[in-house]
């Protein structure tokens, strides 16, 4: 099994006939994704890499059951594009998009609170490099090559660190169940702590290699979770132990403005709650391999 | 992006916040000028920076005649101003915002932000003015209030006014500070604000309520759509580096250190400055190139990091997933040979394809040094710092 994604995802592409669109729907389908069609607004009725373009998603949905979006809508329409899934009944939608205006997030985050939990749409991203399943399906940006399927999930809101750490694995011979992208935002769609109660879930994910970075809440709120309510090993990295306060470093979201939000402080609180810390970026493997052993 | 005082004050002041009457000056003359525009006897000359703190660092004067405010400015003006939050090479002053003084009678901190956890705007506000909001959580958590707001709701009218009764206020300050706290909250929501912060808010003598000091920062991702706020960049209040780097589309942050840093992904690259000081180097910049490490944004970073002239060797790191290694090496290559490069060089490249880039870099003829891990790209840049046996000799 996997979490999020797998063989039986219908996908649409919403972006799908623009440059970006149409060049990561090509690389999914040939990652195994079932891409079902697209949406691009005024374009509906055409066809787009042997696939139907819809102008709405809901039109997108009635026709061809898609249950799963990627959002590759540039940064003034991509929060409206996620909510036009939501309210179309897409159960899954990942926002690749980066540069989205904090607000329009706030937005989001409140509207999807018209359905009730059982029936709310799951948000990946914003700013984010997607969920991969290997050899299952892909609903994101990553190269396929660097992936082993197998049974550690990887979280992390970098794009490049997850693709490190996927990759040291895989000198290890470690293989991933799910790796997801969360993004590099101040206000995602999903958390840490949101994506690894999906791997405690998951009968398949033994182990779970959590990165994070300097900034905002999140690193903490996942350490109190983990002290609670997972039972798999867990294995983190936090990047920006040599970041200065207060200086926004790249990402939107990776700014020291709080306690509580430096690198070491959250190294700190994760340890506290059991996590196994890589020390630096390039023990990231050979921590998850000491951390198996010892589970095993 | 940050705005100055003044400007704060105007956007603010349009959504109804009472601020004190004001006007700007670029030299000493303008500033004893506008003395005289205002009236009354006293006035705050005030310098106007990207930075807080500014009455611990000398940058706010209090002046009771138009002499005393002309040196006030000519003091101020073209120099820097070092303050408890400013780096220590200060920052230059160019403006100056002269204002009316005020008799005070009380004040009051109040402060809005896009609260990261509630993912919701916050207003917070306290009774004890004009200490830093941390140091106010710290030492007087009880007189902290909170207003989280329901997006979808807006900020009801008797939510503003349950605050203003919790911090004290009294008779006519009531609406006069619902107003406040609603303009504060409209500005926040149609400027795309992220913290908006007046400290101290205070009560003059006659009851009036001012926003004496007022700071806000705008979402860089929302400017497209506020060009007049966008039109407040105040490029002199910046790193020239970060400047040059921004208006490229880079996402540049200047540090101390020798080691300039190229990569791919703002979490490897801190991971790569984490790497760098572990391997007890000092990195002198952050610089992410983005997802597609194209030849045109690698010679344009390779032409931002050598402007430093701190930089004593580069390291390139580069994890390549759909843009494979050996297109990004091609890459590389193009960028040493276009830019002349004079420094060591170090790069690390790893992902799709990455023996042959690998193999293009071994083949350029270019003097590169090549790695396979992060752990080692870090310990060959900082290696190659060391004085060689043979630059020693040739002294």
């Amino acid at each position: 099994m996997s979490i999020l994604v797998d063989r039986s995802n219908k996908v649409i592409v919403q972006g799908f006939t623009g440059r970006i669109g149409s060049f990561h729907a090509r690389e999914m389908m040939e990652a195994g994704t079932n891409v079902v069609g697209g949406v691009t607004p005024g374009r509906g009725g055409g066809e787009h890499l042997g696939l139907p373009v819809f102008d709405t998603v809901s039109q997108a949905v009635r026709e061809t059951g898609a249950d799963t979006s990627i959002i590759f809508v540039p940064p003034p329409y991509a929060a409206d594009a996620a909510m036009e899934a939501a309210e179309a009944g897409i159960e899954l939608a990942v926002l690749i998009t980066d540069g989205i205006p904090g607000q329009d997030m706030m937005q989001v985050k409140r509207y999807i609170r018209r359905h009730d939990a059982a029936n709310r749409i799951t948000i990946v991203g914003p700013n984010c490099s997607g969920v991969i399943s290997p050899e299952k399906a892909l609903v994101g940006i990553m190269p396929t090559n660097i992936f082993l399927p197998g049974r550690v999930g990887i979280v992390s809101r970098s794009g490049t660190l997850g693709y490190e750490a996927a990759d040291q694995m895989k000198a290890h011979g470690i293989g991933v169940s799910t790796s997801v992208g969360i993004g590099g935002d101040p206000i995602n769609g999903s958390s840490f702590k949101d994506v690894l109660a999906r791997f405690e879930a998951d009968p398949e994910t033994e182990a779970m290699v959590m990165i994070g970075e300097i900034g905002g809440p999140q690193e903490a709120a996942a350490a109190d979770y983990i002290r609670a309510h997972v039972s798999k090993p867990v294995i983190a990295y936090i990047a920006g132990l040599s970041a200065p306060p207060g200086r926004r470093m790249g990402h939107a979201g990776a700014i020291i403005q709080a306690a509580g939000e430096a690198a070491s402080e959250k190294v700190a609180l994760l340890q506290d709650a059991g996590v196994a810390i890589a020390p630096t970026p390039s023990e990231i493997g050979d921590t998850v391999a000491d951390t198996l052993k010892v589970a095993a | 992006m940050d705005v100055h005082e003044y400007q704060a004050k105007d956007l603010l002041g349009r959504f109804g916040v009472p601020v004190p009457r004001g006007g700007l000056a670029y030299s000493p003359e303008q500033a004893a000028y506008r003395a005289r525009e205002l009236g009354g006897d006293a006035w705050a000359v005030k310098a106007q920076v990207h930075a807080g703190a500014r009455g611990k660092g000398g940058g706010i004067k209090l002046c009771h005649n138009r002499n005393e405010v002309w040196e006030a400015a000519d003091n101020l003006l073209g120099h820097t101003l070092v303050t408890p939050q400013t780096a220590d090479e200060g920052k230059g002053v160019y403006r100056l915002y002269v204002e009316a003084a005020q008799n005070l009678d009380r004040e009051y901190y109040l402060g809005l932000v896009l609260d990261r956890e509630a993912e919701r705007i916050m207003i917070v506000a306290s009774a004890a003015g004009g200490m830093e909001i941390e140091e106010i959580a710290r030492e007087r958590p009880e007189s902290v209030h909170r207003i989280v707001v329901d997006p979808a709701a807006g900020l009801p009218t008797f939510q503003a006014r349950d605050m203003a009764f919790a911090l004290g206020f009294r008779g006519g300050e009531i609406a006069q500070v619902i107003r406040t706290i609603q303009g504060c909250y409209r500005a926040f929501r149609e400027l795309d604000a992220t913290m908006v912060e007046i400290n101290p808010l205070t009560v003059t003598e006659d009851g009036t309520v001012l926003a004496l000091d007022c700071k806000m920062q705008v979402d860089d991702n929302a400017l497209f759509r506020r060009p007049e706020v966008a039109d407040m960049r105040d490029r002199s209040q910046e790193d020239p580096r970060e400047s040059h780097a921004t208006d490229r589309g880079l996402s540049y942050v200047g540090l101390d250190g020798t080691i300039g840093c190229i990569i791919n992904g703002a979490g490897l690259a801190m991971a790569t400055l984490d790497m760098i000081k572990l391997a007890g180097g000092e990195p002198a910049n952050f610089l992410d190139i983005g997802g597609g490490a194209t030849p045109e944004r690698v010679a344009e970073a390779f032409n931002i990091v050598r402007n430093d002239d701190n930089v004593r060797a580069i390291l390139v790191n580069i994890f390549a997933g759909i843009n494979r290694c050996d297109w990004v090496a091609q890459g590389v290559v193009q960028a040493v040979r276009q830019t002349g490069l004079d420094l060591p060089l170090v790069v690390r490249l790893a992902g799709t394809h990455v023996e042959e880039g690998q193999r293009i870099l071994d083949e350029s003829g270019l003097d590169i040094v090549s790695a396979r891990t992060l752990k080692e790209a870090a310990d060959k840049a900082v290696g190659t710092l060391e004085p060689t046996p043979a630059a020693e000799a040739a002294g």
